[in-house]
C-alpha cells in the first residue's frame, strides 16, 4: 500500500508542478466554458449556449486528462528511461498503472467541479431525462468509459512513438477531436458523413452521452453507449499488446 | 572457457566462504539481437564482498550482459544466476535486492533529489534513510534542484543513491563514472568501496582503465561478448608482462655491452631515441638486475629516466584487446569520452 500511496502522490505532483499539463486541463477547458459562454460565435442551437458547453466540456476536460496528458507524460517517462528503471524496483506495473489511472480519475473529479461549478455561475440549466439520480449516473459511466478508451489511446502512441514525436501527434489529435467531437460545435453542424464518420471516434461518442445526460435533447442513444464499450475495451488490449517500455 | 583459468583466484579481505553460491553466476550465456551475437557464451561469477569491473571496448556485449543480469533481456543460452535466483523467473523477488544504475537517465526530469529519493525508498521494505544518503552522495545542497537541471556528475551521483536506498545485496552500476567530474569520482569511488566493505557485490562496467584499477577486486575484459580475460588488475599486468625493464637515458648508448653486462639472456634495444627495453629471461626483472643497470649508467656518467619494470593495466588491456580481437582502432581510453563506438551492436 506504501509503494502505491507514494507513487500516487508523486504521479498527483508531477501532474500539478507541470505548467503545460495545468493548462491542458483547467486552463483550456475553463477558458472555453467562460469565452463560448459570453460570446456567442458557436452554433450551439440552444438557447444558452452554457446548456450545451458544459456537457461538450466536460468531454473535452476527459479527453485532455485521460489521453493528451496522460500519453506525453508517459511518452516522456518512457523516453527517459524512468519506466525501464523502475521494472527494476519493487513498485511492479500493475501499482504503477493503478497509481497513474487513480491519478487520471482526481484530476478528473477537480475538472468536473470546477467546470460544474463555473456552469452554474454561468447559468447553466442541466436538463436530461430520467431524474437527477440517473442523469449523474448515466454521465460518470459515460465519463469513465471515455476515460478508459481515451487512456487506452493515449498510451498507444506513448508506447509506440519517440517522445517529442507523440507529444506532436496526441496534441493534433487532441485538436482534431475537439473540433469533430461534438465538443463545442454540434454535430449536426458537420456535414454527414463527416458527423457519421465521427460518432465511430470515442470523442464524438464521449460528448453525445454527456449532451444526452446533461443536455435537453433526445436522451443516450444505445449506439453511443456501443462505440465507447468497444472503445474502452480495444484500446486498452492494442494498448498493452504494443507498448514498448524502453 | 580456456581464458578464464590465465589467473588464479586472487586473495580477496572481503571474500565469503565458498559454500555460499556465487552472487553473480554467468555461465555460457548468449544473447542475440535479431542475426546479431551481442554476447557469446560468456562465463564468469562473483561473490558476495567483491567488486567486479566489466571491461570492454563500446559494444563489446557489457550492457546487454549486464542487462541480462538485471532481468531486462532475455538470454537465448546459457545460464544466468543472480543471488541463486532466476533474474527473468524471479523478477518479483530478485528486485528486492538488487540495486540498478542504467547507463543513463531513468529519473523523472521534473522531480528533485529528495522527491526522486523519497519515492524509490518508498518501494523497499527497508529502505535506507533517504536524507542521509543525499548528504553521502554530496546531494545534500542540491535536494530540491529538479533532475533536468542537475550537472551530469550529480545526475549520476543521485541514481548511484537511487540504487542504494533499498539496501541491496547485488549492486549492477553501468559506466557509474561516465561524465563525473574528479570530485565526484571521488565520491563515486568511496560509496563503492564502502559497499564492497558492507558485503555486497559490485558489478560494474566500465571502459575506464584507471577506474576499474582503483575500484575493482577483480576485472573481465570482453570484447565481441566474448571473455579475453580474468584476474586481479595486478594480475593481468603482470601475467601480459614480457618481462622486460623500460627506461631512458642518453641516445646511442652501446647496448651490446649494457646487454653483456647484466648478464645472459639479456638483450637491450634502443625502440626510440634514448628509450630503451631491456629484455630478461624469465623472472628476470630482479632488484639486483636493477642495480646492475644504474651502476653500468653510472660509471658513464649517464641520467637515468623513466624506469619501469611493470605495466599498467591500460597496457595490459591494450595488449589483451589488441592481441585477440580484430584488427581496430583501440579506443579505449583512461579518460571520459564515451559513445564513439566502433561497431554498432543494436543494443536496444
Amino acid at each position: 500500500m506504501r509503494p502505491l500511496v507514494a507513487q500516487l502522490r508523486a504521479e498527483i505532483t508531477m501532474l500539478f508542478t507541470n505548467g503545460e499539463t495545468l493548462f491542458l486541463t483547467l486552463g483550456i477547458p475553463v477558458v472555453f466554458l467562460l469565452f463560448f459562454s459570453s460570446v456567442h460565435v458557436l452554433p450551439t442551437g440552444t438557447t444558452h449556449p452554457v446548456d450545451f458547453l458544459v456537457p461538450g466540456i466536460l468531454a473535452l476536460a476527459v479527453m485532455s486528462t485521460s489521453m493528451t496528458a496522460l500519453s506525453i507524460g508517459t511518452g516522456f517517462e518512457r523516453g527517459y528511461g524512468v519506466l525501464k528503471r523502475l521494472g527494476s524496483t519493487p513498485l511492479g506495473r500493475p501499482r504503477l498503472l493503478a497509481a497513474k489511472i487513480i491519478a487520471v480519475l482526481l484530476v478528473e473529479a477537480l475538472q468536473a467541479a470546477v467546470l460544474v461549478g463555473v456552469g452554474y455561475l454561468l447559468g447553466w440549466n442541466p436538463g436530461g431525462p430520467g431524474g437527477a439520480a440517473a442523469l449523474v449516473g448515466q454521465a460518470v459511466a459515460a465519463m469513465v468509459l471515455g476515460t478508459v478508451a481515451f487512456g487506452g489511446v493515449g498510451l498507444i502512441l506513448a508506447g509506440t512513438l519517440k517522445p517529442l514525436v507523440n507529444l506532436a501527434v496526441v496534441n493534433a489529435l487532441f485538436v482534431v477531436l475537439l473540433l469533430l467531437g461534438g465538443m463545442l460545435i454540434p454535430l449536426s453542424k458537420l456535414p454527414h458523413w463527416l458527423a457519421e464518420l465521427s460518432r465511430l471516434l470515442p470523442a464524438a461518442a464521449l460528448a453525445e452521452a454527456l449532451h444526452g445526460a446533461l443536455g435537453h435533447g433526445a436522451p443516450v442513444s444505445s449506439r453511443d453507449w456501443v462505440v465507447l464499450a468497444v472503445w474502452a475495451v480495444a484500446a486498452p488490449v492494442v494498448a498493452a499488446l504494443t507498448f514498448r517500455w524502453e | 572457457m580456456d581464458h578464464a583459468d590465465d589467473n588464479p583466484a586472487p586473495d580477496r579481505p572481503h571474500a565469503y566462504p565458498s559454500s555460499e553460491p556465487p552472487a553473480i553466476e554467468c555461465d555460457g550465456v548468449v544473447i542475440r539481437y535479431g542475426d546479431t551475437v551481442a554476447v557469446d557464451r560468456l562465463s564468469f561469477v562473483a561473490r558476495r564482498g567483491e567488486v567486479l569491473a566489466l571491461l570492454g571496448p563500446n559494444g563489446a556485449g557489457k550492457t546487454s550482459t549486464v542487462e541480462a543480469l538485471e532481468g531486462y533481456r532475455s538470454i537465448a543460452g546459457g545460464t544466468v544466476r543472480v543471488l541463486g535466483l532466476d533474474p527473468a523467473r524471479d523478477h518479483t523477488t530478485l528486485v528486492q535486492r538488487i540495486g540498478v544504475m542504467l547507463q543513463k537517465g531513468g529519473v523523472y526530469p521534473t522531480l528533485g533529489p529528495a522527491q526522486v529519493l523519497h519515492l524509490f525508498a518508498s518501494y523497499y521494505e527497508d529502505p535506507e534513510d533517504p536524507d542521509a544518503l543525499l548528504d553521502q552522495v554530496g546531494l545534500g545542497d542540491t535536494r530540491r534542484t529538479p533532475w533536468r537541471r542537475l550537472s551530469g556528475g550529480e545526475q549520476q551521483r543521485l541514481s548511484l543513491a537511487l540504487a542504494l536506498v533499498g539496501r541491496p545485496d547485488v549492486l549492477f552500476l553501468d559506466e557509474p563514472t561516465a561524465g563525473v567530474d574528479p570530485e565526484g569520482r571521488i565520491v563515486v569511488r568511496d560509496l563503492i568501496t564502502a559497499q564492497r566493505a558492507k558485503g555486497l557485490c559490485v558489478l560494474l562496467t566500465t571502459h575506464e582503465l584507471d577506474e576499474a584499477e582503483r575500484v575493482a577486486d577483480r576485472v573481465v575484459i570482453i570484447d565481441h561478448g566474448r571473455l579475453l580475460a580474468e584476474g586481479t588488475p595486478a594480475g593481468l599486468a603482470s601475467g601480459t608482462a614480457d618481462g622486460s625493464i623500460r627506461f631512458s637515458t642518453d641516445p646511442g648508448i652501446d647496448t651490446v655491452a649494457l646487454a653483456s653486462a647484466v648478464g645472459a639472456g639479456a638483450s637491450v634495444d634502443e625502440e626510440g631515441p634514448g628509450a630503451y627495453r631491456l629484455r630478461l629471461p624469465a623472472g628476470g626483472q630482479t632488484p639486483a638486475v636493477v642495480a646492475t643497470l644504474a651502476g653500468w649508467l653510472a660509471e658513464r656518467n649517464l641520467a637515468l629516466g623513466d624506469l619501469r619494470t611493470g605495466q599498467s593495466l591500460e597496457e595490459a588491456y591494450l595488449a589483451i584487446t589488441g592481441a585477440r580481437s580484430e584488427p581496430g582502432p583501440a579506443e579505449v581510453t583512461g579518460g571520459g569520452g564515451r559513445s564513439r563506438g566502433r561497431r554498432s551492436r543494436g543494443r536496444r
